[in-house]
């Protein structure tokens, strides 16, 4: 399955982002959004998502028009992370997770035993089928980070698509949370994430597309993409790049 | 280990049951708990009564309208302002956030000014709130922003300024000794009045916004998240946000026609209740209402029996809110977020 924009003008009512933007991804691909602060990352996001409606252009979801989805066939096929929050009130871990599977009931329905089967599975999946009955405001960012993850999992999409997956995440997690992306892509999942960090994009995706000021600056395979003279262009900000000698392994750091 | 509901649903239940006791059996005419159970079996299986017809009256003709409009009125304002707070994402709402007690006071003030009847009274209240938030709705929804949440709670602070204004303008112009008093009673909030014919029109609205509220009960949940994240779990959020503010203002209105003015309740029994057994509005808004209707009861029988004259509920309520809502400040970490 893919899911497509083209040609979209992205933008708010009273404003435009960005221009002539193309952008696909398949299923069991990740692809790394990456760009400066104000470069039209989250609002293409939210337009893919079909959040926003593109000014121009059209988003495709397997070939048929993501305005043609019903806002319930549309959530069992994409789902979001949003930047973690701590949210208003003390819900279970589990009860979190079940709000993923609402697009899977009708109306006026409650979770399933089914339901609660696939919400559990999606816990276990990245290690924290304890948390279960902790309130989701008493655990650490980190395990709010893998609790929305799951709750997207729960959804059974095709398509997972993170806002800054590792934002406020300390290190070790940071890794964590690519590992568990790269891993969704091995499952068979599309996945879209935007990171500050070019080195996130390196670890976890396939390939990375970089937006400035609304317009494309590249795409292609991260190899392709990231290097040194593209990253000072993107950012517009001396880059120093790292080779680790026995490995060969790249990394950026900004000068 | 699953956080089980039930001792919270059976603590709200025992509150609810001591309020019936406690309501239909203290007074200025005194009850036994005998008679009580004697009278209540005996009408339930259509037998004749052995207790002093006095009694019987006070049981079934005095109190047991003003107690079951005290259960209703409280369930009603409880699962309202569970519904808002979540609707809104704010624990410090409380169901007249858009305008329906502002809207009811300004019809009934304007039902008395021009000297009808009660249950036309009634009727203008449970309408002016209808139409208060209708119109904040509207106005609410025309403004476009990226929170429509935010507009729609300010635009029902703007409009119950005004509408406040408006129940000023009506009380200055109103004769002062007459019906200025029955408005400032009625703004106060009383159930001294309620009788057998007040049930119907206040269980009708308060069983369908009711119903409608726990029919959407599991997206509840969901709409107490940010609104793109709802959306994005598959929740048609403004069709919805309709369905829920419409049942909950139904109640709310219903109950404010029937009572007067009554605050607080709404906004202290959903922390109550969400201590009791959680914020999962499945669980939650049983024991709201079941805890809201006990929680109401006993403030009503204190209204009565506390002092020689009955003491308006909307001031009992604030008495009794205050100080829980200084503690609920000052514990807000541990009740939520």
């Amino acid at each position: 399955m893919r899911i497509e924009g083209r040609d979209l003008t992205i933008g708010y009512p009273d404003r435009v982002v960005g221009r002539g933007l193309d952008v696909g991804l398949d299923t069991g691909e990740v692809l790394a959004l990456l760009g400066p602060n104000g470069g039209g990352k989250t609002t293409l996001l939210k337009t893919l998502l079909g959040l926003l409606r593109p000014k121009a252009g059209e988003v495709a979801l397997g070939g048929k028009a993501l305005s043609h989805y019903s806002i319930r066939a549309r959530a069992r096929t994409v789902a979001y992370v949003p930047q973690v929050h701590i949210g208003t009130f003390a819900f279970t871990v589990e009860t979190v997770v079940l709000m993923g599977r609402t697009a899977h009931g009708s109306l006026f329905s409650r979770p399933t035993a089914h339901d609660r089967a696939v919400a559990a599975a999606a816990l276990e999946r990245f290690g924290i089928g304890r948390l279960a009955q902790r309130p989701y405001t008493e655990i650490s960012g980190g395990e709010r980070q893998l609790v929305l993850l799951a709750r997207a999992l729960a959804q059974e999409p095709q398509f997972i698509v993170l806002d800054e997956p590792t934002a406020s995440l300390d290190f070790g997690n940071q890794g964590k949370v690519m590992a568990e992306i790269k891993t969704l892509a091995t499952s068979g999942h599309g996945v879209l994430f935007t990171t500050h960090d070019p080195n996130h994009a390196l670890r976890a995706a396939n390939r990375a597309y970089l937006l400035r000021d609304g317009t494309r600056i590249a795409e292609g395979t991260v190899d392709s993409v990231l290097n040194r003279e593209r990253l000072e262009e993107l950012y517009r900000a001396p880059v120093e790049q790292l080779v680790d000698p026995e490995t060969g392994a790249v990394a950026f750091l900004p000068r | 280990m699953t956080r089980s509901a039930l001792p919270g649903l059976a603590i709200a239940t025992v509150v609810l049951i001591a309020g019936l006791l406690l309501a239909f059996t203290v007074g200025r005419y005194p009850v036994s708990l005998g008679d009580l159970a004697h009278v209540l079996f005996a009408k339930a299986t259509g037998q004749d009564t052995h207790v002093a017809p006095a009694i019987e009256s006070v049981i079934l003709q005095v109190r047991g309208p003003r107690v079951l409009a005290a259960v209703m009125v409280g369930a009603a304002l409880s699962v309202a302002g569970t519904a808002f707070q979540g609707l809104f994402r704010n624990p410090l709402v409380s169901p007249d956030i858009l305008g329906a007690s502002s809207g009811a006071a300004l019809g009934a003030v304007l039902g008395i000014f021009f000297s009808l009847g009660v249950l036309a009274i009634q009727a203008f209240a449970f309408i002016g709130g209808l139409i208060a938030v209708g119109l904040v709705y509207m106005i609410g929804s025309a403004v476009r922003a990226r929170d429509p949440i935010l507009i729609l709670v300010l635009t029902g602070v703007v409009v119950g300024a005004l509408l406040g204004a408006g129940v000023g303008l009506v009380k200055y112009l109103a004769d002062p000794y007459n019906q200025l008093p029955a408005m400032t009673f009625w703004l106060l909030g009383s159930l001294a009045a309620a009788n057998v014919s007040d049930l119907l029109p206040l269980f009708g609205p308060v069983a369908v916004g009711a119903a409608v509220l726990v029919a959407l009960r599991w997206r509840m949940n969901v709409m107490s998240l940010p609104e793109e994240e709802a959306k994005s779990l598959g929740v048609a959020t403004g069709p919805l946000r309709i369905a829920i503010v419409a049942a909950a203002t139904l109640t709310t209105s219903a109950s404010v026609a029937t009572a007067g003015i009554i605050g607080w309740v709404g906004l202290v029994v959903p922390h109550l209740a969400r201590s009791l057994v959680g914020p999962d509005f499945p669980r939650l808004l049983p024991a709201a209402a079941i805890l809201g209707g006990g929680y109401l009861l006993l403030i009503d029988t204190l209204a009565r029996t506390a002092a020689a004259v009955e003491i308006p509920l909307g001031i009992l309520t604030a008495v009794v809110g205050t100080p829980f809502f200084i503690w609920l400040l000052a514990n807000m970490q541990r009740t939520w977020s």
